[in-house]
């Protein structure tokens, strides 16, 4: 194959410039999602500058956008990116579609062992066909939807009363997503310090991806399968379970009775915006934006407090993430090469987890002081333990694009029940995968 | 005075000038809420209820211009003072400026794009609508029709084998592919704009040259264009403003190198949450020049707008 | 001066070169002239409009390249005509046309007559109402996302200023019953004055001396617009009918930013729905039918429409 004839001449190119130290300098384009760890990689990345003569540029998208331009960039054969921070569902069509260099004789030659790294980061970001031992991507990233809270409000006496004489337990981070949804009900158009506060800002976006994370966080802890035997793509009984269908009647009543009003469209940014400005006791996003929250000068520090997505038939969070990989297209893979060679050292990953960056690699997350690093570091680990994942087929974006409707048009348009939602999804999945000859 | 049945009353302009006032000023108060926007803060933006009376910032610019990192209280003291008012308003949202923004790049983008499409399309498109005009094509009219038509293809449907084609040509996302793509576009417009300007040219001014030994191309040259100038320069605006606002086609073909400001407009967002200001005051640089090109043009607007179709 | 010397150089000229430049011109010009434009046309628009047909018999798909590409017949079209979320994105592309221009030729016409008042400094109100058609879709369909924020937002505030509802109870983009018209809002405000100069110009063609023949033999005001007014401007306003309607059975980029399809399915119009099959589906083939389809459906519409417009001129 010629990407890999392309890896393994790159790899014996590097090999010789690490000895040499002749590499040309080159203008490394890395491409990502704007938000906050973008921002850290940026700062990261100026001591590979330093070290290896290379400059870097980065093009980051913001989120609703990220997929469509990156995945139009690559199906495109454009060179606007060499290095590509990619989200996990796209390894299977980044693989089978070339626009990844496999980098398996690479991590060889350059003694990265993909060991050192989490198996579930390993698992869900780097291997096409999944579990199996070829690598697109070192793993960049890890990430899961998690929840923050206003830990003042958690706190105050006047509140915790309330709750107790509406509910008849403690106010505390809830056990189980009942108790989350019940809690969000207890805020919800509550009175605090003369603001008019409501429950919880959840993922309901349409666009892209948004609606589809959120109500995964529950259909996961209920048991939600895609397949019913792994491989198989038969989802009859796996995707409209009765325990789906009560999840995801769960997540509507969740948007009905416990969201600010007009959330309608709402995924990362507005759920910052609504937790920032005061506007909701909790909030769903991803670990990646933590880091930020806890500094911020608003509500972080001793106001907010940070919770796994809560269990309920079973734990389960939604995996975020994402792995870096080479793009085939670009006509600077040495030195793109040798920039994941560099990421991949035990002290940057260490550094990257200090600027703010969730690094997967085994020598950050086993080391003793991790858990105490920050106020969300355990919570990161626990749920990473019990994270899944969106499909990963080449034809995601197919798959993904009928979720967000069937989803949005029950959740959010109020049309149909949550049983017709998920026939139609069967029905929708049930095509595509005709279409790709799996069925 | 003499009476005119045609001629309206004062009463009744009165009250047609009162209703068609409001109408404006209704119709203009977003754009003027653009542009106030652009110089507020942004809690300003935000506030309920909107403000009309405000303190105006440039904040709005300086995002709009720069990428920006939070950094620690600590850090942001133990920095030199800052060099320039950008540096002051972002201090004092606990930032640092990182760099510049690529809206730079992108409005630069679009210039060019714009600029290199509406030369193509009024050289190529003068030539053939005078060929047009003047001498006798076979199948004229279903060619002009044809040129026409192509107007009514969704630009998604233009766009497949146009993505397809790129790929396989390396002009995704260049320069060269879009100043082509969109002068394949404007070049219907072109021609059946210049035809109708070039058409009411009479013809025995060319007639006359040719008979004084003015080769034909001569007499295009230096009797044809000169007298067409005002409706070439009208043209051009057109095309120039259809290039400029282009959307469709930008978002699907380009991703960096060549994205014009169109796409890269609704996607700036700030540290953390939208940024309305700097949407505001990109909005604003980018909608002004169209603006201005509006009231000079206001004369040719209803041929540019109608193909030609209406003249007045 | 320089035509002297265009003279003396013509005359220098060998005669039978001359006569080759000259003889040959007029013909050789007109392809010289108009081949550049013919080949841009056939190369930017032709020949993708071939190869989108060629690809509609397929299942082929950009994303894949790897994959075999099967003729698979007429299947993408069956499959298109039959399935109901089309029926439905064309049902809200219906809903969008019909009320966008029904207010858009109400609102167009009566500023046309009203500012045909010749009331003083009609020009530079004119000139500001038409300011909003101009500029760029997207920005301005963005711009307007935020005028629209249920609280915050300049819309929700006037409308609760007027009707003194509460500014945060009403979601324009959001809501189910909403959403399709805030999507006629934006088109209508941004589009009115397309309308409104097309039918000033019917008005402004139509001769003085017919309404004075008209008030010679006594008819009234009211007789005199629907006798002449309206039958003179009708031309002119079908003709705006016309282009409202190709250009928003094309809508796409104003759309696409206020509400991008949402919420739900509600505002799907069919080119957005084609855009989410082709550029984020990747089902080049289906989306190709789906195009040829939509291209058909405007072309023929649009004939029989002309067709029409042509009766009623020569009336």
């Amino acid at each position: 194959m010629n990407s890999h004839k392309l890896a393994t001449a790159s790899v014996i190119a590097i090999a010789a410039a690490t000895f040499a130290n002749t590499a040309q300098a080159e203008e490394l384009t890395l491409c990502w999602a704007a938000w906050d760890p973008a921002n850290a990689l940026v700062e990261l990345s100026k001591e590979f500058e330093a070290e290896s003569g290379h400059s870097m540029s980065f093009e980051f998208v913001p989120w609703p956008n990220f997929a469509d331009r990156m995945l139009n960039e690559l199906n495109s054969g454009g060179q606007l990116c060499d290095l590509l921070i990619g989200d996990s569902q796209w390894i299977g069509g980044g693989a089978e579609n070339g626009h990844y260099v496999k980098l398996n004789d690479f991590f060889d030659t350059a003694g990265i062992s993909m060991d050192d790294f989490a198996d579930a980061t390993v698992y869900a970001y780097s291997t096409w066909p999944k579990g199996t031992p070829n690598y697109y991507a070192l793993p960049a990233m890890g990430d899961a939807n998690g929840w923050f809270y206003r830990k003042d409000w958690f706190e105050r006496e006047d509140i915790r009363a309330a709750f107790m004489e509406q509910t008849g337990r403690e106010l505390a981070e809830p056990a189980s997503q009942l108790e989350l949804l019940e809690i969000a009900q207890f805020f919800q158009g509550r009175e605090i310090d003369g603001n008019t506060v409501y429950g919880a800002a959840i993922f309901t976006e349409r666009g892209s991806e948004g609606i589809t994370m959120g109500v995964t966080g529950a259909l996961y802890p209920w048991g939600f399968k895609y397949e019913n035997t792994p491989g198989s793509y038969d989802m009859e009984g796996a995707v409209n379970s009765p325990e789906a269908v009560e999840a995801l009647e769960f997540y509507k009543e969740f948007y009905q009775t416990a969201t600010p009003p007009g959330y309608t469209n709402a995924y990362m940014g507005e759920s910052l915006d609504a937790f920032k400005s005061g506007q909701v006791a909790m909030a769903m996003n991803w670990f990646a934006f933590f880091p930020g929250l806890y500094a911020d000068p608003g509500v972080g520090g001793d106001k907010i407090d940070f919770f796994v997505n809560p269990p309920q038939n079973n734990a389960g969070s939604t995996l975020g993430g994402q792995g870096i990989s080479v793009v085939s297209y670009s006509d600077k893979q040495d030195a793109a090469l040798e920039y994941i060679a560099w990421f991949a050292q035990p002290e940057v990953q260490a550094k990257w987890w200090g600027l703010g960056g969730y690094s997967a690699h085994n020598s950050v997350l086993n080391d003793p002081g991790f858990e105490a690093s920050a106020p969300f570091a355990g919570d990161f680990l626990v749920a990473m333990q019990d994270v899944k994942d969106f499909w990963q087929e080449p034809v995601y974006a197919e798959l993904l694009l009928s979720m967000q409707k069937r989803m949005h048009d029950y959740v959010v348009a109020d049309q149909g029940t949550a049983q017709e939602a998920l026939d139609l999804l069967i029905q929708d999945w049930t095509e595509v995968f005709e279409d790709e000859g799996k069925l | 005075m003499t009476y005119s049945v045609t001629e309206p009353t004062k009463r009744q302009k009165w009250f047609a000038g009162t209703l068609v006032i409001l109408y404006a000023i209704i119709t203009i108060l977003p754009l003027a809420w653009i542009m106030m926007t652009g110089f507020k803060t942004p809690p300003d933006s935000i506030s309920y209820p909107p403000k009309v009376y405000f303190e105006p910032s440039l904040e709005g610019y300086v995002n709009l211009f720069t990428t920006r990192t939070r950094v620690s209280q600590e850090t942001l003291e133990n920095l030199p003072p800052p060099q320039n008012f950008a540096e002051e308003i972002v201090r004092n949202r606990g930032m640092v400026i990182a760099g510049p923004s690529k809206f730079g790049q992108r409005f630069l983008n679009s210039v060019i794009i714009g600029f290199g499409s509406t030369f193509l399309s009024i050289f190529l498109g003068t030539l053939a609508a005078y060929a047009f005009s003047r001498f006798k094509i076979p199948l004229a009219d279903d060619l002009l029709f044809f040129i026409l038509s192509t107007r009514m293809m969704p630009p998604i449907a233009v766009a497949i084998p146009i993505f397809l084609m790129y790929r396989k040509l390396g002009l995704s996302d260049t320069h060269l592919g879009m100043i082509l793509l969109y002068t394949g576009v404007n070049i219907s417009l072109a021609v059946w704009l210049l035809k109708g300007f070039i058409d009411e040219i009479p013809r025995e001014y060319e007639e006359a040259a040719l008979i004084d030994g003015y080769t034909r191309f001569q007499a295009f040259y230096k009797i044809v264009l000169p007298q067409a100038a005002t409706g070439i320069a009208s043209t051009a605006i057109f095309c120039l403003i259809f290039a400029w606002n282009e959307y469709a086609f930008a978002v699907l073909l380009t991703s960096g190198t060549a994205q014009t400001a169109p796409p890269f407009i609704p996607t700036i967002i700030g540290v953390g949450g939208l940024d309305w200001p700097a949407v505001a005051a990109g909005a604003t640089i980018f909608l002004l020049p169209v603006m201005i090109f509006t009231i000079l043009l206001r004369k040719h607007l209803l041929r540019g707008i109608t193909f030609g179709a209406v003249r007045k | 001066m320089s035509d002297k010397t265009i003279n003396r150089v013509a005359k220098a000229t060998p005669r039978r070169l001359a006569r080759k430049v000259r003889g040959l011109s007029d013909r050789a010009i007109t392809w010289i002239f108009v081949g550049p434009t013919i080949f841009l046309l056939l190369a930017i628009n032709i020949f993708p409009l071939i190869w989108t047909i060629n690809l509609s018999f397929t299942n082929f798909k950009a994303n894949r390249i790897n994959r075999a590409v099967d003729y698979i017949g007429l299947r993408n079209y069956e499959r298109i005509l039959t399935d109901g979320d089309i029926w439905l994105s064309m049902q809200a592309t219906a809903h969008f046309l019909f009320w966008t221009i029904f207010f858009q030729v109400l609102i167009g016409f009566t500023l046309a007559w009203l500012i045909n008042r010749k009331f003083k400094g009609n020009d530079i109100w004119t000139t500001i109402i038409v300011l909003p058609m101009m500029l760029s879709p997207a920005v301005v369909g963005n711009f307007w996302t935020f005028l629209y924020q249920p609280q915050i937002g300049l819309f929700n505030y006037v409308v609760a200023f007027f009707t003194g509802a509460d500014p945060s109870s009403f979601e324009m983009l959001g809501s189910v019953d909403l959403a399709p018209w805030s999507i006629v809002i934006v088109d209508t405000w941004m589009w009115t004055p397309f309308v409104m100069l097309i039918c000033l110009a019917g008005l402004r063609s139509i001769p003085d001396y017919i309404y004075e023949a008209a008030e010679v033999d006594r008819a009234s005001k009211l007789r005199q617009f629907f006798t002449i007014t309206i039958p003179m401007v009708m031309p002119f306003l079908m003709l705006a009918v016309l282009f409202r309607g190709i250009e928003n059975f094309k809508m796409f980029d104003l759309v696409v930013q206020l509400t991008g399809g949402g919420p739900g399915s509600t505002t799907e119009l069919a080119s957005i729905n084609l855009k989410r099959e082709a550029f984020e589906k990747w089902r080049t083939g289906y989306s190709s039918a789906f195009a040829i389809i939509l291209f058909v459906t405007v072309f023929g519409l649009a004939s029989i429409y002309v067709k029409a417009l042509n009766k009623v001129k020569e009336r």
